[in-house]
């Protein structure tokens, strides 16, 4: 299965060339750019590991970009993507997220379910590869 | 002469407040000297007078009517502090391009009104002047709803930045579809049509206006087989799903019922009709914050009361009250869809949901200032005849905060419900993509939509079936200051 988190993932894996006009338009628009990996692509882990802090001081899609390709030298088998931070008023959130990394298998998600009274279900969302511990997922 | 008609001398009380009748611009509702308070909360009417009345007298009728007058003089008047009570009539232009309709604008003290009450604001400004027989229309076109009013409200429970969050969806307009047909699936055959559109592609499914609990599915069998049908595409796509269960029912009692057994089975969205009335929607939406819930209104009715130019409620009023209320997703139309909508006029009520502050800006309707004071932003929702070729209008006109949603363009594919959500998923990819890096979409798009198509064989059908589809007809309600037939 292909995980399709982020604004293009029902696209062909973005080229690096892609990558960097998407940074180029975040930073046109004052946003912050981070670096983001995980592996554990549950649809609620809100919370993926930083690649350092945003780069609130970091103007230059190349500097940027580095940042990236490094993220993604480290860990060539996790989920990596990349966000646009925006911190103007009534926004201070967000702007733009798409994953420029995947493993190479995606086993993807089992989901759970326990039968309670009145034919209510309750869901578990599992992934497969989370059954492992961190850091051996998708060895 | 009667002494019930007998002029009077305004300026001395005992004469002005003689029984009888004296014109509504002599009681005090018209006061072109006037300049409105920043707490004054401000209307702006359409009125058409009958013929032979006197638009200034008319103006002043509509702000009496809206607040303390009746027909006559009544001497209780007296007893009160009446001239701050008095709405203000203070200014009055025609409007262009018409022979016999006028623009008053018009100023209530906030003392008229009880705090976060949408009910109690709609009963003093529409309640009973729209009925008045020396008018012979009358619109509700805009309102100026000061800060500290504004402030007596929640507002949306979630708003446009939460659910962003909560869905973890950025950076592009979020994707539904309404199930269809709207009526007559059993709740297993509606959960299909759920399951399907979720795992192609799209983030939401939505229950229709009229989808409530009939002989053919009850909803606690239609929630039951969609929340299976949203953990299954969460599952299958690793994304978080959502479909609007609509909760409208005949009572409150039954509604809160529902919104219950939507949170238990773990829903992240509930939906409210508009025609369950503004206490209603009010309730059920301390009810969607006290529970982390998103709040869908569908604007089923109003175009009983939007639509025509002359007479009823602007939706941009609408939509300020709705914003006022506390939902977080309203339908608010289109501009190419197949119903009624005008681009500026559609953009001027997107501004008034999404923005911080609108400036007032004539060519899209917006006739006053607004500070919305930090109140968090409505989701505007275009739903209706709208399908993956226009993607490319749609973002332009409407942007990216928007959920845009394709029933009939999903469950009508050829290929199939999953193709379908694919080929809108894919199509709306591919424009924010070129749209960020500096391509002209609106001129590019048909191309950039049909180069994505060579490697997307749902989204080359769709466009081959739907590809031509427009609905241009022209809008009846556009602004007064431009003139423009509905493109598409």
């Amino acid at each position: 299965m292909r995980i399709t988190q982020g604004t293009f993932s029902f696209l062909p894996d973005l080229t690096d060339a892609e990558i960097r006009a998407q940074i180029e338009y975040c930073l046109a628009n004052g946003w912050a750019v981070s670096v983001e990996f995980t592996d554990d692509p549950h649809p609620r882990n809100t919370f993926w590991e930083m690649w350092g802090q945003p780069m609130f001081d970091l103007r230059d899609a190349a500097g940027v970009m580095s940042e990236v390709t490094a993220c993604r030298k480290a860990y060539p088998n996790h989920y990596v993507k990349v966000n646009a931070f925006d911190s103007t008023r009534g926004w201070e959130c967000v702007r733009l997220s798409f994953i420029v990394n995947r493993p190479k298998e995606e086993p993807g998600f089992a989901l759970e379910r326990q039968e309670a009274q009145g034919r209510n279900i309750s869901y578990a969302t599992r992934s497969y590869a989370a059954r492992k511990p961190e850091g051996e997922r998708y060895a | 002469m009667s002494d019930a008609t007998k002029p009077r001398n305004l300026k001395n009380a005992a004469d002005r407040y003689r029984a009888g009748v004296i014109k509504y611009a002599q009681m005090g509702y018209w006061q072109p000297d006037y300049e409105p308070k920043d707490t004054d909360i401000l209307a702006l009417f359409r009125i058409t007078p009958q013929e032979g009345v006197d638009p200034v007298e008319a103006a002043a009728a509509v702000a009496g009517e809206s607040s303390t007058a009746t027909w006559t003089v009544v001497w209780t008047d007296r007893l009160t502090a009446c001239e701050h009570y008095r709405a203000k009539a203070y200014r009055v232009d025609p409007v262009p391009g018409t022979q016999d309709q006028y623009f008053a604008y018009i100023a209530y003290d906030l003392d008229l009104f009880e705090s976060g009450s949408i009910a109690n604001l709609t009963a003093s400004i529409i309640g009973n002047v729209f009925g008045f027989k020396p008018l012979k229309a009358l619109r509700l076109e805009d309102m100026r709803i000061p800060v500290a009013y504004v402030k007596t409200f929640d507002g949306p429970p979630t708003g446009i930045v939460v659910e962003r969050e909560r869905l973890d969806k950025f950076g592009r307009p979020l994707l539904g579809a309404t199930v269809k047909p709207k009526l007559g699936l059993s709740g297993k055959n509606y959960g299909r049509v759920v399951y399907e559109a979720l795992k192609g592609g799209l983030d939401f499914t939505k229950d229709d206006e009229n989808i409530n609990s009939q002989p053919f599915m009850h909803w606690r069998d239609r929630y039951l087989y969609c929340m299976e049908a949203v953990n299954r595409a969460q599952a299958t796509t690793g994304e978080v799903k959502g479909t609007y269960l609509n909760v409208t029912a005949g009572t409150m009692e039954d509604m809160y019922e529902r919104a219950e057994f939507a949170k238990e089975l773990g829903s992240v969205v509930i939906m409210i009709d508009l025609v369950i009335g503004y206490t209603a929607i009010q309730s059920m939406s301390k009810w969607a914050r006290r529970n982390n819930t998103i709040l869908h209104l569908h604007r089923a009715g109003h175009g009983t009361y939007t639509r025509q130019k002359t007479h009823g409620v602007s939706f941009r009023v609408i939509a300020k009250w709705m914003r006022l209320a506390g939902v977080d997703h309203i339908h608010a139309g289109t501009v190419v869809g197949k119903l009624e909508g005008d681009p500026n006029a559609v953009q001027g009520f997107y501004n008034v949901l999404r923005e911080p502050h609108n400036p007032v800006d004539l060519q899209r309707g917006v006739f006053f200032e607004q500070d919305w004071a930090g109140l968090r932003k409505v989701m505007p929702v275009a739903s209706g005849g709208i399908h993956a070729g226009q993607m490319h209008q749609l973002l332009t006109y409407l942007g990216e905060d928007v959920v845009l949603q394709f029933g009939g363009g999903t469950i009508g594919h050829p290929m199939g419900i999953q193709a379908g959500a694919t080929a809108n998923r894919v199509a709306l990819e591919t424009l924010v993509l070129a749209r960020n890096e500096g391509r002209d979409i609106w001129n590019e798009g048909p191309d950039i939509l049909a180069a994505a198509a060579k490697g997307c064989l749902p989204l080359k059908a769709a466009l081959d079936t739907w590809g031509e589809i427009t609905f241009n007809y022209t809008s009846t309600d556009t602004p007064d200051f431009v003139a423009t037939a509905t493109a598409a």
